[in-house]
């Protein structure tokens, strides 16, 4: 992995996620989300896992951003605006992000290289989605239609 | 890692040259750069990236410019006039002029619009469809970009386009550029689900996502003449049918073109927008043309291999060139021939015609993979796709009766 | 510097804090979701470290939970976003503030 690259994507990342978390106009916000979404997607091509990053360009930007976009379009009555940050909740989210890389940093079991592995082929995926966890498969399957069906549902405007 | 290409060369010597003149070049135009400034190898690796790149932004840019004033002149032809014709030969600079036009052109921008939302749209369509053009195998070890998942590749930056679309009508700050940017992602978006489904069969039969494989399994030929090309099955010609169909909506054009109705809504999303980045929206709905066009020639149609093996000294990148210029002559075609569809039209068709006819695609190719690959497989996938459109087209005739035709003329 | 576990595993906190920021501190229900998405986005990247750096990296494990992480974020934030969608068109707003026809 060159770190150099790591080092971009990782600042870029967490800039858009700030942003998405503290920006005011809300379309700014959700296309700050798309951009952390991207940078997540990179670090994931960066970890080995492509076929992974990949699904994430796909479902997320390809399909939730979307979603979020149309919903902020049909859900507003002037052009959105909302209350960047309080204080309570940036106590919280910093407290928490301390908690965690103090847990982190004093544990020395993860203060570990990468290690030189297989590259995982996008066959070998498949071979494991078809046979070890095929009944996981057809259970997001069927969570996906119960989900589609619902939102449906949800929105269907009520026969007069 | 992914790289096996087939090496049926016919003449060895001389065609195997003039097939790998590219690569040859850019082999010795790296090792030139190593020797000159021993530089360490990663340096290397990004100078190869870089050339491929730099190779596929000027040869794709060549074809749009001189598919902007082909299409012009075809489409004049089919309307029984002349294209343009002034300026060069036959009217072929006339993509130079178009240029310069768009160059001076002053840039508006709504006083009230979002400028960065306004300003990003286009650079990140145009991205997007460029990006998709590095995972196409254009010719023997002529992949830009091997990725194990090159398929999902493509179809994953060609869902981006759609926030792209999106950004570009609400940065408008326009009503009519909203209601342009929401018609056509929503068309966008319903067919994105047959594009992908109709390409499943060929994955689901290849047994890999990497486009050189896919290449790699349409190349040989039944008795000697037959190429084995996926469209020569009954599911890949449905698939292909298909996709190109979906391909056509993916890229706005007529009789899809309801984002870009001239007529209708201006110009959809892309109203707000002049000069350049008017340009930079063109260059990125022909940029997309052609990815699709060299995804269906890549799938179905064989990739780089020829028709007949004893053509097969005809250099692999001429054959690409040449199926991908059928398929853009056929756009073209439909361009001059077809009236616009309704957006409601546009939907039904995608939701109750495309999508179960994709489906069925799938299983017919299940079905000529386990009746064994030959022609029992291909009867029985056969009869699976006629009794599917047959009920289809039964279940969607909503009008059987039609009434005497009649005629009113001027008295 | 190269990255080791530790350093990825801290990248993975601070866009989780980043999503449970946006979680807490917004009013518009939308934006609620965004963090949400945003810390399953992070957690995922947590599976996926862990899968990467372990010493034993035969069975994609992590990855497959990553994959079926993805597929199951997209439909909840489907439903979320049909919910919103019906809140507003009976009670006219998204502020979240507002709902509170159910307290004491």
């Amino acid at each position: 992995m060159s770190s150099a690259a790591f080092v971009l994507i990782t600042v870029l990342t967490l800039a858009a996620a700030l942003a998405a978390a503290t920006l005011q106009k809300l379309m700014h916000a959700t296309l700050s989300f798309a951009l952390t979404l991207v940078g997540v997607a990179a670090l994931f091509f960066l970890l080995g896992a492509e076929f992974v990053g990949l699904v994430l360009v796909f479902v997320y930007i390809g399909a939730v951003a979307v979603l979020i976009v149309f919903t902020i379009l049909l859900t507003r009555r002037d052009v959105g605006k909302d209350r960047g940050s309080n204080w309570g909740g940036a106590f919280l989210a910093v407290a928490v992000f301390g908690g965690l890389t103090w847990a982190i940093l004093k544990t020395q079991s993860v203060a570990i290289v990468a290690p030189h592995i297989r590259a995982l082929t996008v066959k070998r995926i498949g071979e494991a989605l078809m046979t070890s966890y095929v009944w996981p498969l057809q259970c997001v399957g069927l969570l996906l239609t119960a989900a589609l069906i619902g939102a449906l549902v949800l929105v269907m405007e009520e026969k007069r | 890692m992914i790289n096996q290409s087939i090496d049926g060369f016919l003449h060895p010597n001389v065609s195997k040259s003039v097939d790998q003149i590219f690569v040859n070049a850019k082999q010795s135009l790296l090792w030139l750069l190593s020797w000159l400034t021993g530089a360490p190898d990663w340096v290397i690796q990004v100078a190869s990236s870089l050339i491929n790149i730099f190779a596929l932004l000027f040869v794709f840019l060549t074809l749009f410019a001189l598919m902007s004033v082909l299409e012009r002149k075809i489409l004049g032809r089919i309307q029984n006039r002349y294209g343009p014709n002034r300026v060069g030969p036959f009217g072929l600079l006339q993509p130079v002029a178009d240029g310069i036009k768009m160059l001076i052109k002053e840039d508006i921008v709504p006083a009230r619009a979002d400028k960065l939302v306004h300003f990003l749209a286009p650079i990140l369509i145009a991205a997007a469809a460029i990006l998709a053009l590095g995972v196409i195998p254009y010719g023997r070890n002529m992949t830009p970009f091997t990725i194990d998942g090159g398929v999902l590749f493509f179809f994953a930056v060609g869902s981006t386009t759609e926030l792209a679309v999106f950004m570009a009508g609400w940065g408008s700050n326009n009503k009519f550029s909203m209601l342009g940017a929401m018609r056509a992602i929503a068309q966008m978006i319903s067919y994105e689900l047959p594009l992908i489904i109709t390409v499943l069969p060929v994955v689901m039969v290849v047994g890999s996502l990497t486009p050189d494989r896919i290449v790699a399994a349409q190349a040989q030929y039944t008795f000697g003449f037959v190429p084995r090309w996926f469209v020569f099955t009954p599911w890949g010609a449905t698939a292909f049918i298909l996709f190109f169909v979906s391909g056509l909506v993916e890229s706005n054009r007529t009789p899809f073109d309801i984002p870009e109705g001239e007529s209708e809504i201006v110009a959809g999303h892309m109203t707000e927008y002049s000069g350049f980045k008017y340009a930079t929206f063109f260059m990125a709905e022909y940029i997309g043309m052609f990815a699709i066009t060299g995804l269906a020639a890549t799938m179905f149609l064989g990739g780089w291999h020829s028709p007949v093996q004893a053509l097969e000294f005809i250099p692999s990148y001429v054959w690409f060139l040449a199926k991908l210029s059928a398929l853009l002559l056929v756009y073209i075609w439909l361009r001059g021939t077809l009236p616009r569809t309704r957006i409601d039209q546009i939907m039904n068709f995608a939701w109750k015609f495309i999508l179960p006819m994709s489906f069925t695609c799938v299983i017919a190719a299940a079905v000529w993979h386990y009746a064994g690959r030959g022609l029992r497989g291909w009867l029985w996938s056969f009869l699976v796709i006629a009794i599917a459109y047959t009920v289809l087209s039964m279940l969607l005739d909503t009008q059987r009766k039609f009434a005497p035709r009649t005629y009113r003329f001027a008295e | 510097m190269t990255p080791t576990l530790q350093v990825v595993l801290i990248v993975s906190a601070a866009l989780f804090s980043a999503g449970l920021l946006a979680a807490l501190s917004r009013r518009h229900a939308i934006f609620i979701l965004i963090g949400i998405e945003m810390m399953l986005a992070a957690a995922n990247l947590n599976f996926i470290a862990f899968w990467r750096f372990s010493p034993q990296s035969q069975s994609p494990t992590g990855v497959m939970i990553a994959i079926f992480s993805i597929a199951i974020a997209a439909a909840e934030a489907a439903v979320g976003l049909a919910l919103v969608i019906a809140v507003y068109r009976h009670y006219r707003t998204t502020n979240v503030d507002h709902l509170d026809q159910l307290k004491g």
